[in-house]
C-alpha cells in the first residue's frame, strides 16, 4: 500500500475515518487569529454562516462587516481597511469571489499592495446539488495569474485552519479555496504546515519497478492517497504529494519528485488549464521535461449530482485517476 | 487648514468662512495648476485634458485650505485620506501635490514616462502621499468606507476625514451603488463624497450614455446628505464641505457642477477633450498644432479678459 507519512492521520483509510468539512478549520482558525490579533477583521456577502464567518463574527461583532450581497464593493471596502493596518479577510462561495470581483482583486488588492486575504468557499464539482452556476472550476488560474497573490487549497479541517492563521501572518494577498461538503480528515493537529511547502503524504513502496508521482491538491488529496494505496497494492509505485499552496509552486519538491518518479499525475477539483497541473507542467517544461498527466475538469461546466457522482463524471475519484493512471504508463 | 508648529506637528484650525483675500489666492493658485497641467500632458504627448481641468479649483481648495496633511509627511498616520476614484483625472492630482510640496514641480514633467512615479494612473506604491492606485472606475467609494470603518473600529471619536473624489460618468458603475448603500447603512458621518458633475464621458454626454438624474434624490434615497454646489466657486465649496463635515449620522455627497476643460474657453464643455492632450484634440476652434500654446495663453490672460497693462 506504500507507506503513509507519519504526521498522517493513520486511521485515513479506515471506512470510519473522521470527516468534517475545511472550512469549518477556516471558521475556527478565523477566530483564533482574531484572539491573537486584534487587526484581523471579517467580511461578508450575505453568507456569514455558510462559510463559517459566523464564529469571528459571534466573537468580534464589532470587527465583522456585513456588506451584503456585493462581493465586489467587498473586496475593495478590505482594501480599503487593510490599508488603514487592518488584517481583513472576506468571504464568500468561490463562483462569486473570486468569480464576479477579479478586477477590484488585481487593481483594489493585488496592485494596492493591500493585505487583505480571501476566502473563496464551495468551490469545485464537490458543492454538488447546486449545479454548474456555483462550482467554481476556475479560481486558482484566475487568482494565481495575479501577481503578488498567493493561493492555497487545504485537504482537510486542520490545514484548512492552520493555513487561515499563517494567511493572517502573512504579509500580503493570499487566496484560499474551501469546499462545501465534509471530507476525510487526512492531517493531524499536529502535521506541519507553512505556506509555499508540498509534503509527501504517502510513499511508493520502493520494490516495485515503476514509479508514478501523484500531486494532488485541495480535498481531492484524499482521493489521491486512495488511488495511490491501490496503485501499490497493484504493484505501481506511486507515491502521493499533498500542494496545499499552488503559488508560490514549491519548486524544489516539485523537482525532487518529479526525479523520483518516472511520470506525473496531478489531481485538482478544477480545470485542467491554469490549475495545479499547469503550474507543475509549467516549471517541470523548462527544468526536467516530464510526462504529465493533468487530471482535472476538461474544459466543461459542472451539473448537478452528489459529490461522488460528479467526481466521476469528472475523472478525479480514486478510481479514476487508478484507471488513467494504469493507462498513462501503460 | 492645518498649520504647522516649529516640530513639524501638524495643528488643526477649524474650517472657516474664506476672507476676499484668501479666495483670490486660491484662484491664482488654481490657475498656476492648470498652467502644470497642460504643460504635463503637453509633455507626456497623451492624458486627460477635460477632468483634471474642471477639477482644478476643488483640488486646490483640498490641498490648499481643506485637508489635514503634511506634504513633507505623506505617512503622517493622522492624516486625512483623499481616495481619488477617477484615477484618469490624476494630473491635476499631481499638478496640485506638487505645488502643495510633496515632489518637486518640474517632476511633472515626468508623466506618464517611463520609469515616472507620476504614472498614467495613480499609483500608491509609485508616489507617497497617493492613497490608492485608481484607474478602473467604480472602486474608490468602497475603499473609502473601508477606511471609514476600519478607522471607527480603531476611533470612535476620530476627527479624520475620508474624501472621495469621483466622476459622474462613473456612476454607471454598480459597485459605486453597492457603495453608497453600504456607507449609508454605516451611517459614516466622516465619509465625503465630492462627485465631479461636468456631464461627460468619453462616449458623449452623461445624459445620452447613461442618464444619471435624479442623482440628487438617488443619493438621498441611500441616506446620504446632500448637497448641489458651483464647483468653481472656492466660497460655495468650501462652505459645502464645512457642512458636510458637520452632518453627524449619514456620509454626504457634494454634487460639484463643474465645466469641463474649466478655465480654456475654446475647449470648455466639450465631451471630445475628456481623454486628449492639448494637441491631439477636436480642431473646431483650434488647430491641433497650436492647441497647447493656445491653452496656456488663454490660462495666463484669463481667456483674454487680462490685459498686458492689468499686469507689472
Amino acid at each position: 500500500m506504500g507507506n503513509l507519512a507519519q504526521h498522517i492521520n493513520p486511521n485515513l483509510f479506515n471506512s470510519d475515518v473522521e470527516t468534517a468539512p475545511n472550512r469549518n478549520g477556516y471558521g475556527d482558525g478565523l477566530k483564533e487569529a482574531g484572539e491573537a490579533d486584534v487587526r484581523v477583521v471579517a467580511l461578508s456577502a450575505d453568507l456569514t454562516s455558510s462559510t463559517k464567518t459566523n464564529v469571528f463574527a459571534e466573537a468580534f461583532p464589532q470587527r465583522f462587516v456585513q456588506v451584503g450581497i456585493a462581493e465586489q464593493s467587498m473586496a475593495s471596502v478590505a482594501a480599503g481597511m487593510a490599508s488603514m493596518g487592518k488584517i481583513p479577510f472576506f468571504a464568500s462561495y468561490a463562483a462569486f469571489s473570486p468569480g464576479r470581483n477579479w478586477e477590484q482583486i488585481r487593481t483594489t488588492i493585488a496592485y494596492n499592495g493591500t493585505n487583505v486575504k480571501i476566502i473563496g468557499a464551495h468551490a469545485g464539482v464537490s458543492v454538488g446539488p447546486d449545479g454548474a452556476t456555483h462550482q467554481a472550476l476556475e479560481d486558482i488560474a484566475t487568482m494565481r495569474i495575479i501577481p503578488r497573490m498567493v493561493v492555497i487549497a487545504p485537504c482537510d479541517y486542520h490545514e484548512a485552519k492552520k493555513a487561515t492563521l499563517a494567511m493572517a501572518k502573512y504579509v500580503g494577498p493570499a487566496y484560499m479555496r474551501l469546499a462545501r461538503e465534509a471530507s476525510p480528515t487526512i492531517t493531524t493537529p499536529a502535521t506541519p504546515f507553512a505556506i509555499g511547502k508540498a509534503d509527501v503524504f504517502l510513499k511508493r513502496n520502493v520494490e516495485h519497478g515503476k514509479k508514478v508521482g501523484i500531486i494532488s491538491t485541495g480535498i481531492v488529496t484524499y482521493q489521491a492517497l486512495v488511488a495511490g494505496k491501490v496503485l501499490n497494492e497493484k504493484g505501481i509505485g506511486a507515491s502521493v504529494m499533498h500542494m496545499a499552496t499552488i503559488k508560490p509552486l514549491d519548486k524544489e519538491a516539485v523537482l525532487r519528485f518529479a526525479e523520483e518518479h518516472d511520470v506525473l499525475v496531478t489531481v485538482e477539483e478544477h480545470q485542467r488549464a491554469g490549475g495545479l497541473g499547469s503550474a507543475v507542467a509549467e516549471y517541470l517544461s523548462l527544468v526536467r521535461p516530464t510526462r504529465i498527466l493533468r487530471l482535472g475538469i476538461d474544459d466543461v461546466f459542472g451539473q448537478s449530482g452528489t459529490p461522488e457522482q460528479l467526481f466521476k463524471e469528472y475523472g478525479i475519484d480514486s478510481q479514476s485517476i487508478i484507471n488513467e493512471t494504469q493507462k498513462f504508463i501503460g | 487648514m492645518l498649520h504647522f508648529d516649529a516640530l513639524g506637528q501638524g495643528i488643526l484650525a477649524y474650517m472657516h468662512y474664506l476672507s476676499d483675500k484668501e479666495v483670490h489666492e486660491l484662484e491664482i493658485q488654481a490657475n498656476e495648476i492648470r498652467q502644470s497641467i497642460i504643460e504635463m500632458l503637453v509633455e507626456a504627448g497623451s492624458g486627460h485634458t477635460a477632468g483634471p481641468l474642471g477639477m482644478a479649483d476643488i483640488f486646490t481648495l483640498l490641498y490648499f485650505e481643506v485637508l489635514k496633511h503634511n506634504p513633507k509627511d505623506p505617512f503622517w498616520k493622522e492624516r486625512d485620506r483623499v481616495v481619488l476614484s477617477n484615477g484618469h483625472i490624476c494630473p491635476v492630482l499631481y499638478a496640485t501635490m506638487a505645488h502643495a510640496g510633496y515632489f518637486p514641480i518640474e517632476e511633472l514633467l515626468t508623466l506618464r514616462k517611463f520609469g515616472t512615479r507620476l504614472q498614467g494612473h495613480p499609483h500608491t506604491e509609485a508616489l507617497p502621499g497617493i492613497e490608492t492606485s485608481s484607474g478602473p472606475l467604480g472602486s474608490g467609494l468602497s475603499q473609502a468606507v473601508g477606511m471609514a470603518l476600519a478607522e471607527r473600529i480603531d476611533n470612535p471619536y476620530s476627527s479624520k476625514y475620508f474624501y472621495c473624489l469621483t466622476g459622474d460618468g462613473e456612476l454607471d458603475c454598480g459597485q459605486v451603488w453597492e457603495a453608497f448603500m453600504h456607507g449609508g447603512k454605516e451611517k459614516l458621518h466622516n465619509l465625503i463624497v465630492i462627485i465631479d458633475r461636468n456631464g461627460i464621458q468619453i462616449d458623449g454626454y452623461t445624459k445620452d450614455v447613461m442618464p444619471l438624474e435624479p442623482l440628487r434624490e438617488k443619493l438621498e434615497s441611500f441616506n446620504w446628505d446632500v448637497q448641489e454646489v458651483d464647483g468653481h466657486n472656492i466660497r460655495a465649496m468650501n462652505d459645502a464641505i464645512g457642512k458636510a463635515q458637520a452632518v453627524y449620522g449619514q456620509p454626504s455627497a457634494i454634487i460639484a457642477h463643474t465645466i469641463a476643460s474649466k478655465g480654456i474657453d475654446v475647449f470648455e464643455r466639450d465631451f471630445r477633450w475628456h481623454g486628449n492632450p492639448p494637441g491631439l484634440g477636436p480642431e473646431n476652434y483650434v488647430k491641433k498644432s497650436e492647441q497647447a500654446e493656445v491653452a496656456l495663453q488663454k490660462l495666463r490672460t484669463l481667456n483674454g479678459h487680462l490685459q498686458a497693462h492689468d499686469v507689472e
